[in-house]
């Protein structure tokens, strides 16, 4: 095969000499690199972004801790000004009541979608639920204050609750979580391998046996993630309870009462008329970085348990 | 296309000898000068020893195939060609792939020049979601090629996958539009188009039902005469038919791990291989009891 | 039947008539599970019809034409709070929409996922999706403090804690469009001689742009219902001016919700209903252009 035969449409040096010298050499691509390095920036900005609300939250904790003793903010005492215990505890008797009802809700819808709805069933069934994620939390705050406690409280239910009271917040709250729950949950079903459920059928089990017995156990740490992000997600959630869970701090588990939880408390008092700088409103971010731990080790652990039933299958 | 996968998947020769021999042409036994070559290429996936030691030279104007069981690495070996491997995570290459003498391999080699030069088509044909114009446009386009006349380029390139014909008149449809074959042709004329030194080809046909695979084969005969081409295939008669020189690959199972090393077992002539192969295992596999 | 049951007497009995699908624990388990589907269906219900019986008599013109009033409650109007959220959309989108997309296509596209800053980058972004929005006002506060702007309420800050809150929605939605698009496509682009970059710009986002658009939108509208980081930046729930620009003190429809639901005013509670009306169609007309999109421009491939 002489190599010396021209080839028209060929390349000009594909018939050339062999080891004709043909450019390999890495090319410095300037635009190429200088996008890249604006594609990593904005991702690395989600770090900056983390990083930024830790030292957003910090620094004017440092100044209030400066003011205000370590006792004084870790205090049960719904009594003393600074108290964060009392807060925490109301945000305990809303989150509770919202777990109770979106956890049973939440599971049970997800498991309809996973083991029961055919596929077509399941695209016009799962956007429904997801519905309910769509309504903006000043919305239900108001149906809660609105509705929940003057008519379903109130008169259906004749309990003497307040025109703020904590079970008309965790109950709308759990209304509110009840996709978040069911969304993920429902992935976690959908992962566990058809050969169980195959398995199960061929013992003579039917589908509910198949679906509790089965599926759930199979899925557990994919629930637990859905049930621990639902969590994080109504311990963070402020209008709901701003508006319907009450403005005063109470020390009480009692969730017929009203009582202020740190989203609601921060509500407050970002609306009043504390100056920027002051002690009051260094509470503001005192109770901020407290919430913020708190979701951040709930997200942290919803996170590594998703990972884990991934890993699983 | 499922009709295709009868006369794909295995070959029901009853002898060879019925086989048209596209290898009637004279070669020298080892190819002289050859555009390409691997040496002592070994490859792996994470721990992962995908292939093992091949030393192979691809002889210019020629076509050569791969063939072997799934699993073989004979892919493996192709994606190295023109460092498409080096989209796969983990992935890294010891020995050598000259090309023209140099290592492609070599660190101030960039890897996009090399593909500029050794192009590929893929096992599932692959339009880009644009019209036809543009996917032939596309190549030229990206690599910054001085190019006078688009549209007389575009019409080479189709004119050279055999497709001119049969799409001149709707040159700004969706390529998806096309039929399979065509499709596949359309992904030929599109890397013909950045006017390659080589074409690589993995298991081109593999999709295609037959009417539109003897269109591709007939084509590869055509290109042969201005290309390299180097062609994975699973279809030995498709190898027996085009192919200038096969290499036959296996697979062995380690030991311990029980993963399967890809490895080259035998290069020569088509006509040898498939008449008078040297190692049991290429004759076990041609005629039918190893696969 | 008489034949069944006389060639079954000795052997199992399969044709029991029952099924063992019907079982009443079956069916009870079945029911509850229909219930759990649509509780959440018959709150929406109710909670719409409430809010429409309760707003019917404010329905009028100046609803959405009519700056709020305190002298006239029973005229007072959302032109303020609609506006404002319109703006506030409008800048939360430019802010969020080129980096969210930014930091998608270097995660899907250029990350190599086992480097360990990109492994931090990827559970951090599962995380900020979790943060509560409240703190990302706060977070806002802090931005506006940094970049020496002391102006409370003003468009640029709420547009800049909607964005970071909206980021990570828009990240992951990006990712799972980028992501849908095939292999194939890339690895065709590449094998001409194209850069990840020019098979990116010209192969992966023109094919994602449908699921990139319903995803921006989807986080807009969670966006504009957004109160809590609102309320930290100090957005004023009375404002009786349309915002001009960036610096402009603005108000937004979920914070002028807020500040009527508190008052004991039968003719602001009415008004509050009807303005949560408008916010529902505002965000039931986002949703249903998202789902329009998907549904016109989205490729299967």
């Amino acid at each position: 095969m002489s190599s010396t035969s021209s080839t028209g449409a060929g390349p000009s040096f594909g018939t050339g000499l062999p080891g004709a010298p043909i450019d390999l050499g890495r090319k410095a691509r300037p635009a190429e690199t200088a996008i890249k390095a604006v594609l990593f920036a904005s991702a690395m900005l989600s770090v900056a972004i983390t990083i930024g609300i830790l030292v957003a939250l910090i620094e004017p904790v440092v100044h209030f801790f400066a003011e205000v003793p370590f006792r004084e903010f870790f205090s049960f005492d719904e009594g003393t000004r600074f108290a964060v215990f009392p807060l925490i505890t109301a945000t305990m008797v809303t989150t509770v009541i919202a777990l109770l009802v979106a956890v049973p809700l939440g599971l049970g819808a997800a498991m309809y979608l996973s083991e029961y709805a055919s596929r077509r069933a399941r695209k016009i069934l799962k956007p429904t639920v997801e519905l309910l994620a769509g309504v903006p939390s000043v919305v239900y705050g108001f149906f809660a204050v609105m509705f929940v406690t003057p008519t379903l409280l109130q008169d259906i239910l004749g309990l003497g609750v307040g025109f703020t009271n904590a079970l008309a917040a965790g109950l709308v709250l759990g209304v509110m979580i009840i996709p978040t729950i069911a969304s993920l949950a429902e992935d976690a079903f959908s992962a566990v391998p058809q050969a169980l459920r195959q398995g199960s059928y061929a013992m003579g089990a039917n589908r509910m046996q198949t679906t509790l017995r089965v599926v759930l156990p199979a899925a557990l740490s994919g629930v637990a993630a859905a049930i621990v992000l639902g969590l994080s997600r109504a311990v963070g959630e402020t209008m709901i309870v701003a508006l319907a869970a009450g403005s005063q701090k109470n020390f009480s588990l009692n969730p017929l009462e009203g009582m202020q939880t740190m989203t609601g408390f921060m509500a407050t008092t970002a609306g009043g008329e504390n100056p920027v700088g002051s002690t009051s409103y260094n509470t503001l971010f005192a109770v901020g970085l407290t919430l913020f731990v708190i979701t951040f080790v709930i997200n942290m652990i919803s996170i590594a348990l998703v990972r884990r039933y991934r890993q699983a299958y | 296309m499922a009709s295709a996968t009868s006369s794909d998947t295995f070959p029901q020769m009853g002898s060879l000898g019925d086989v048209h021999m596209s290898a009637e042409r004279r070669l020298p036994d080892s190819p002289v000068n050859p555009v390409m070559e691997t040496r002592d290429l070994n490859v792996f996936y994470g721990d992962f020893h995908a292939v093992h030691d091949v030393n192979l030279a691809y002889g210019r104007h020629e076509i050569t195939a791969m063939i072997g069981p799934s699993g073989c690495g004979k892919s493996t070996v192709l994606r190295c060609l023109n460092r498409m491997n080096d989209l796969v995570a983990g992935a890294h290459v010891e020995g050598g792939v000259l090309y023209h003498g140099q290592d492609i391999y070599e660190k101030n080699v960039d890897p996009i020049a090399v593909r500029t030069q050794i192009g590929m088509v893929f096992q599932k044909p692959n339009p880009f979601p644009k019209s036809i114009y543009d996917n032939i446009a596309y190549g030229p386009r990206v690599t910054g090629m001085k190019v006078d006349n688009m549209d007389d380029l575009v019409e080479e390139a189709l004119r050279g996958a055999a497709l001119w014909d049969e799409v001149k008149d709707k040159l700004k449809q969706s390529a998806y539009g096309l039929s399979g074959g065509q499709q596949q042709r359309l992904c030929i004329a599109r890397t013909i188009a950045t006017k390659p030194d080589v074409i690589l080809m993995d298991e081109p046909c593999s999709a295609l039902d037959p009417i539109a695979t003897a269109r591709v084969e007939d084509l590869m005969l055509e290109l042969r005469n201005e290309y390299t081409i180097i062609v994975v295939t699973h279809n030995m008669q498709q190898a027996a038919r085009v192919s200038d020189r096969t290499a036959f690959f296996t697979a062995r199972p380690d030991e311990t791990t029980g993963n399967r090393t890809g490895l080259l077992v035998e290069y020569d002539l088509t006509s040898t291989i498939f008449s008078n192969p040297n190692d049991k295992r290429t004759e076990d596999y041609i005629s039918g009891r190893f696969g | 039947m008489s034949i069944a049951a006389t060639t079954a007497r000795e052997t199992v009995q399969l044709a029991t008539g029952r099924s063992r699908e019907r079982s009443p624990g079956s069916l009870v388990f079945l029911g509850l599970l229909w219930f759990s589907l649509f509780f959440g269906v018959m709150v929406l219900v109710v909670l719409i019809a409430d809010t429409a019986i309760a707003g019917a008599g404010r329905f009028d013109a100046d609803l959405v034409t009519r700056y709020d009033s305190t002298l006239t409650p029973e005229r007072t109007g959302f032109r303020a709070g609609i506006l404002g959220s319109l703006w506030l959309m409008l800048f939360t989108a430019l802010m969020a929409v080129p980096l969210g997309i930014a930091a998608a296509v270097y995660l899907e596209e250029f990350a190599d996922s086992r480097r360990w800053y990109n492994r931090i980058i990827e559970v951090n972004l599962q995380n900020l999706a979790a943060v509560p929005s409240i703190v990302y006002g706060l977070l806002a506060v802090a931005v506006m403090a940094l970049i020496g702007i002391e102006r409370k309420g003003i468009v640029l800050g709420g547009a800049i804690a909607l964005a970071l809150l909206i980021l990570p929605v828009i990240i992951i939605t990006t990712r799972e469009a980028v992501r849908a698009v095939p292999e194939e496509i890339r690895q065709g682009s590449l094998a001409l001689g194209a850069t990840t970059w020019q098979t990116t710009w010209r192969q992966v986002l023109p094919s994602a742009v449908p699921g990139i658009a319903t995803g921006t939108i989807l986080g807009l509208s969670r966006a504009i219902g957004e109160a809590a980081p609102l309320l930290m930046l100090g957005l004023a729930s009375s404002v009786r001016f349309d915002p001009e620009g960036m610096m402009s003190p603005i108000t937004a429809l979920p914070i002028q919700i807020y500040g009527l639901s508190s008052s004991s005013q039968d003719a602001f509670q009415e008004a509050a209903s009807a303005a949560i009306i408008v916010l529902l169609v505002m965000i039931l007309g986002l949703n249903g252009l998202a789902i329009f999109i998907r549904n016109k421009f989205q490729r299967s491939w």
